[in-house]
């Protein structure tokens, strides 16, 4: 490395003659600055090859050992157990990759690397905007991985294409707003590695206490009452309803009002955790 | 608090940084007591003091990632708290942790940075190239960042805190943990950011570095400030020299001690087997040879020197500054 020290002005360092003197982002800026947020998200897959595992292997294994090993016993066949067992597969998946979100958030404020995003020029809120986005599009990937599984296992969708897509409207709706518990435990976890343990100490019993994977009927009746509100039960039941047929409007209507309240409660608590967290 | 600039254009020229009665509190634990600083445009303000001091807390402060409970502070002449956007774009900051992605590759994470300030993406690779290159971080530009040693991921902090051409940089300690060689190579960075007319603030806890690179220093203890001034200010103020006094025979120390801190009236502090005591008066020399000969005491090594700003510091806050570093563990980071 070689510094020239006798010319008084580096072109690469000399600072910029007239700054911006605008007061803050503007509503562009800030769609712009968030797009850029999600592609250092998405673009840390390249680096991260275990990402990509996680996000490809880890769903197809889900739905082939659901399929295989537990298929015939609770469904009577295979066949029919992944018509079933697809809607509620697809819903647990999302719920677990919400955790990207509070692990990158973590690391990002452990390292230092949100502090240099606060210390720039940018729309406050555009680290976490782009965070969520990048984190949709990991939703979305991971759910079209999921679909193309399952059809190659046999599952039929019954439904109309445009049924397919509230599927996904309705996932990515729910998952927004549900990032925001993932958003609050980023923040006081301060450590993604601790992420992981609360992370998959609530969600293995919230996605597995519902008709995910298999019917109410055998369960204590105590069980059966939780599992008859819980919103993965309820956003299973919705995109059943929209990829195999049945009703939709309730759960998906039920889906929505569990994301809205857990907006309303997480989003508020997310916002002042990462306010008052210097 | 007032500055006196080299140049004498401090009439014109409005500080670059200044900080009045900053107070910061963190629950029980006050980081920032009142602190008042000035930085004058191009030049180098040094934030020297131990661990815990209050200096990563002011430096967050001036770069609007902390707002202060009471007091005020205009960067490049905008209030940090009413306008911080205004301000964050003047500033580029490299604190303690060095904040790159260490998932993303050395242009990735600068062509982030340019593509978060608004430039194209052509232009945003071109900066990214211009600036590994000049912290010839070119032949590992590909690489992600967490394969980088400790030297490199610095320069490539200090990189991506040049993205924007920053008129003012804040630099929280940005040697800590570097082995020599990476230290001597970022001060050569510094003083090349100051030539181009970049004004730094730079916060450390080692003397030798404000010495180095600082124009004028400001001594913080306790979040409040003890002393202001150039290097040469700061040494001067604590007795313009020391007297040191190394036995011939370790045994007598203590008879050189005594005896040095009676003709002194001050108390000697003894390390390596010598002794050494701010000389005030220049009679006091020849006084101190005349009665360790009176009593037997031959010295074999004997200097009047300028006194270093770690004896600056004792005499400024009664205290050394690495016996409180390592006493007190507590970053101003981990309490608050």
């Amino acid at each position: 490395m070689t510094l020239d020290r006798t010319v008084p002005r580096d072109p690469a360092t000399a600072p910029a003659p007239s700054p911006p003197a605008s007061r803050r982002a503007t509503p562009a800026q800030w769609a712009s600055q968030s797009v850029t947020m999600a592609w250092r998200s998405i673009v840390q897959i390249k680096h991260n090859p275990s990402e990509l595992l996680d996000l490809s292997i880890q769903p197809i294994m889900f739905v082939l050992l659901f399929t295989f090993v537990f298929g015939g016993a609770i469904g009577g066949s295979t066949d029919a157990y992944l018509q079933f067992s697809l809607g509620g597969l697809i819903a647990q998946n999302a719920l677990f990759l919400t955790i990207y979100t509070a692990t990158g958030l973590a690391t990002d404020l452990q390292k230092g690397t949100f502090d240099r995003f606060r210390s720039l020029p940018i729309a406050r809120s555009a680290p976490l905007s782009g965070r969520i986005l990048g984190d949709v599009l990991r939703q979305l990937w991971s759910l079209v991985v999921l679909l193309v599984v399952g059809v190659v296992l046999g599952f039929r969708i019954t439904t109309s294409p445009l049924a397919v897509l509230g599927a996904f409207g309705l996932l990515v709706a729910f998952t927004l707003a549900f990032s925001w518990t993932s958003v609050l435990l980023g923040v006081l976890a301060r450590d993604p590695e601790k992420v992981q343990i609360y992370g998959f100490t609530v969600l293995f019993p919230l996605t597995f206490a519902s008709n995910a994977f298999a019917p109410t009927q055998t369960m204590p009746g105590w069980l059966q009452a939780w599992v008859s509100i819980n919103p993965v039960s309820r956003m299973a039941d919705a995109l059943r309803g929209l990829l195999v047929g049945g009703p939709v409007a309730a759960n998906a209507i039920a889906t929505l009002l569990w994301g809205a309240a857990f907006a309303a409660v997480f989003g508020p608590l997310a916002v002042w955790a990462l306010r008052t967290r210097v | 608090m007032t500055l006196s600039d080299p140049r004498g254009t401090v009439e014109d020229v409005p500080p670059a940084i200044e900080a009045d009665g900053l107070v910061k509190r963190f629950g029980a634990t006050t980081a920032l007591a009142g602190a008042s600083l000035a930085a004058a445009e191009g030049t180098v303000l040094g934030v020297l003091g131990p661990n815990g001091a209050g200096k990563t807390t002011a430096t967050r402060v001036l770069a609007t990632l902390l707002a202060p409970d009471e007091g005020r502070a205009t960067v490049g002449g905008y209030d940090v708290v009413t306008e911080p956007h205004r301000v964050r774009s003047l500033i580029g900051l490299t604190g303690q942790y060095a904040g790159v992605d260490e998932a993303l590759t050395g242009t990735e994470n600068l062509v982030l940075i340019a593509r978060l300030l608004g430039q194209p993406r052509p232009a945003a690779r071109a900066r990214a190239a211009e600036l590994l290159e000049q912290f010839g971080l070119t032949d590992a530009a590909g690489r992600a960042a967490r394969t980088y040693s400790g030297g490199m991921r610095r320069r490539l902090d200090l990189a991506a805190s040049l993205v924007g051409r920053p008129r003012i940089l804040f630099l929280d300690e940005p040697t800590t943990g570097l082995d020599p060689a990476s230290r001597n190579e970022l001060w050569d960075m510094v003083r090349s950011l100051v030539g181009g007319g970049v004004t730094v603030l730079l916060t450390t806890q080692y003397l030798d570095e404000a010495d180095q690179l600082a124009d004028d220093i400001v001594v913080i203890d306790r979040g409040t400030v003890v002393a202001t001034g150039t290097p040469d200010e700061l040494k001067a103020r604590a007795g313009a020299a020391v007297l040191q006094m190394r036995p011939a025979h370790g045994e007598q120390l203590e008879v050189v001690r005594r005896v040095a801190g009676e003709l002194a009236g001050a108390t000697p502090t003894v390390e390596h087997g010598t002794v050494a005591v701010p000389a005030a008066d220049e009679a006091l020399m020849p006084a101190v040879v005349r009665r360790l000969d009176y009593v037997g005491v031959r010295l074999a090594e004997l200097t009047l020197r300028r006194a270093t700003l770690d004896e600056v510091f004792l005499a400024l806050t009664g205290h050394r500054a690495v016996d409180v570093a390592t006493a007190d563990q507590t970053d101003v980071r981990e309490t608050a």
